[in-house]
């Protein structure tokens, strides 16, 4: 069974449509990379199945769970709150711009969902985060506030705080946009590391080779559709379609100008 | 004024900051958390509720707050009498001092409800969004992600209104209300001296020097994070 299944997914802002009948599936321990140019619609697909965004049409299903029970007058009606709470702790989000909680230090931010959401008593709670800073190579910074890490600290930070709740796939939207260049490595490395322990994700990226490098299936987006589908050689090396030519093309000039 | 003309006005002044003190502190009782409450409903969906809060945040703030005070103070016995009902004694002492904090907590709130909708629009979507994300209640967003935040921006502003109502306290001698303010005139019609009249500034003076000191502590204290 599919981690992940997108049926049809669509939305409009007023008359703005966004997505346009987006489907596809994750697979358990599967990679996936979103690639496209910006304004595609790549956020607006990620905070739909995160429920950051309500549906336009079409359903969402995370581990069986259907988002979306069906539909009245072209409105979604959603499943129980229960049921919506259930597959929100089921997918994990790591924002562009990390979203810590400033007041909170860095192993409290951690802590908090698994504490005040799942219930785990403190010390266990803590175990856990220590483990995941350890992971993450941030030991040391467990005490520290957000504001006194570089950007790149905050994001290990952030993906540490999203695993904590052990969700079954996580989602990244530009995990590296938001950093200076000298600092996407280290951010690419720990996503590299998740995927060799087989953790299921979804990866929005402006990262060609990363994408390339670390993903069983590519997808490529623009003007809110899928353009283009398949494994990273598929899409980067033999693509026919002229759209995704074009796209690439683009990103290898800029990478030559670097 | 003999020198021990003044030491009795002090001695005498300083008897009655016990109902300033009480008009201070039971404003900030009712009208910080009143204000919360405001600033939450003014966010409804629902449209007629907002415009409800906007009219009463604008009433408050747009006329002064002794005409307030002394529209509460007469209006509650005129509504009685009006009514036919059980009318209250306007000369009680538990009458006017409830007036008196009814009219201050109602001005207070309207300007704490500004502050703290301005604290709460001043947090970035992105706390929102993360919180939803990691599967927090609204109710837990709110109050473990939001309002320390919020508390944190809101302490210079709030420190001003809190100043402000040191002074203001004064308003509340317009309906016979005995406090510093008020038994200092007296003292000065007494004596034909204004000197009552300063030592009571003194007090005022030396109440917001105190304030001043433990907010700047308070935000000290907040200074551990951006
Ligand atoms: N909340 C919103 N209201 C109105 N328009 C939006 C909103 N969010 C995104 N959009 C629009 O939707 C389109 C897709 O945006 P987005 O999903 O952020 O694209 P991407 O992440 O691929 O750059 C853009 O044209 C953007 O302006
Ligand atoms: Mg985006």
């Amino acid at each position: 069974m599919a981690i992940l299944e997108v049926k049809n997914l669509s939305k409009s802002f007023d008359d703005l449509e966004v997505l346009k009948d987006i489907s596809f599936n994750v697979e358990k321990g599967e990679v996936v990379a979103v690639i496209g140019p910006s304004g595609s619609g790549k956020s607006t697909m990620l905070r739909c199945i995160n429920q950051l965004e309500k549906l336009g049409g079409g359903n969402v299903t995370v581990c069986g769970h259907n988002l979306v029970t069906g539909y009245s007058n072209g409105k979604p009606i959603y499943a129980s709150s229960a049921e919506l709470r259930e597959i929100r702790l089921k997918i994990g989000l790591v924002f562009q711009n990390f979203n810590l909680f400033p007041h909170f230090n860095v192993l409290r931010n951690i802590t908090e969902a698994p504490r005040c959401v799942l219930k785990q008593p403190k010390e266990e709670a803590e175990k856990t985060a220590m483990e995941l800073l350890r992971k993450m190579g941030l030991e040391s910074k467990a005490k520290a506030y957000p504001c006194e890490l570089s950007g790149g600290q905050q994001q290990r930070v952030s993906i540490a705080r999203a695993l904590a709740l052990n969700p079954e796939v996580l989602f990244f939207d530009e995990p590296t946009s938001a950093l200076d260049p000298e600092l996407t490595g280290e951010i690419l490395k720990v996503i590299k590391e998740l995927a060799k322990d087989k953790m299921t994700m979804v990866i929005v990226t402006h990262e060609m080779a990363f994408a390339k490098e670390v993903a069983d299936h590519v997808i490529f987006m623009d003007g809110g559709v899928i353009v283009e589908e398949g494994t990273p050689e598929e899409v980067f090396v033999n693509t026919k379609n002229e759209r995704t030519k074009q796209f690439l093309r683009r990103y290898d000039s800029i990478n030559k100008e670097n | 004024m003999h020198f021990d003309d003044i030491l009795n006005c002090v001695g005498i002044i300083a008897k009655y900051l016990l109902p300033t003190l009480k008009v201070f502190f039971f404003t900030l009782l009712f009208s910080i958390p009143l204000g919360m409450v405001v600033a939450l409903i003014k966010k409804c969906p629902f449209k007629p509720v907002a415009w409800i809060i906007n009219l009463y945040i604008l009433i408050m703030r747009g006329t002064p707050l002794m005409l307030q005070i002394i529209t509460i103070y007469y209006a509650i016995p005129m509504l009685q009498k009006a009514g036919h009902l059980m009318s209250v004694d306007i000369r009680s002492d538990s009458y006017q001092f409830t007036a008196l904090i009814v009219a201050f907590a109602l001005n207070y709130a309207a300007y704490f409800a500004e502050i703290f909708r301005g604290g709460i629009e001043a947090i970035p979507k992105g706390q929102h969004e993360a919180s939803a994300a990691l599967g927090f209640t609204k109710l837990q967003t709110f109050f473990r992600i939001i309002l320390p935040q919020v508390v944190k921006r809101i302490v210079p502003a709030g420190a001003n209104e809190v100043i402000t109502l040191v002074k203001d306290t004064s308003l509340a001698s317009v309906i016979a209300y005995i406090e510093i303010f008020r038994k200092s005139r007296e003292l000065m019609v007494t004596y034909s001296n204004l000197i009552p009249l300063f030592i009571a500034g003194v007090f005022y003076f030396a109440m917001n020097a105190i304030l001043t000191v433990v907010f700047s502590a308070i935000e000290k204290k907040l200074d551990y994070y951006k």
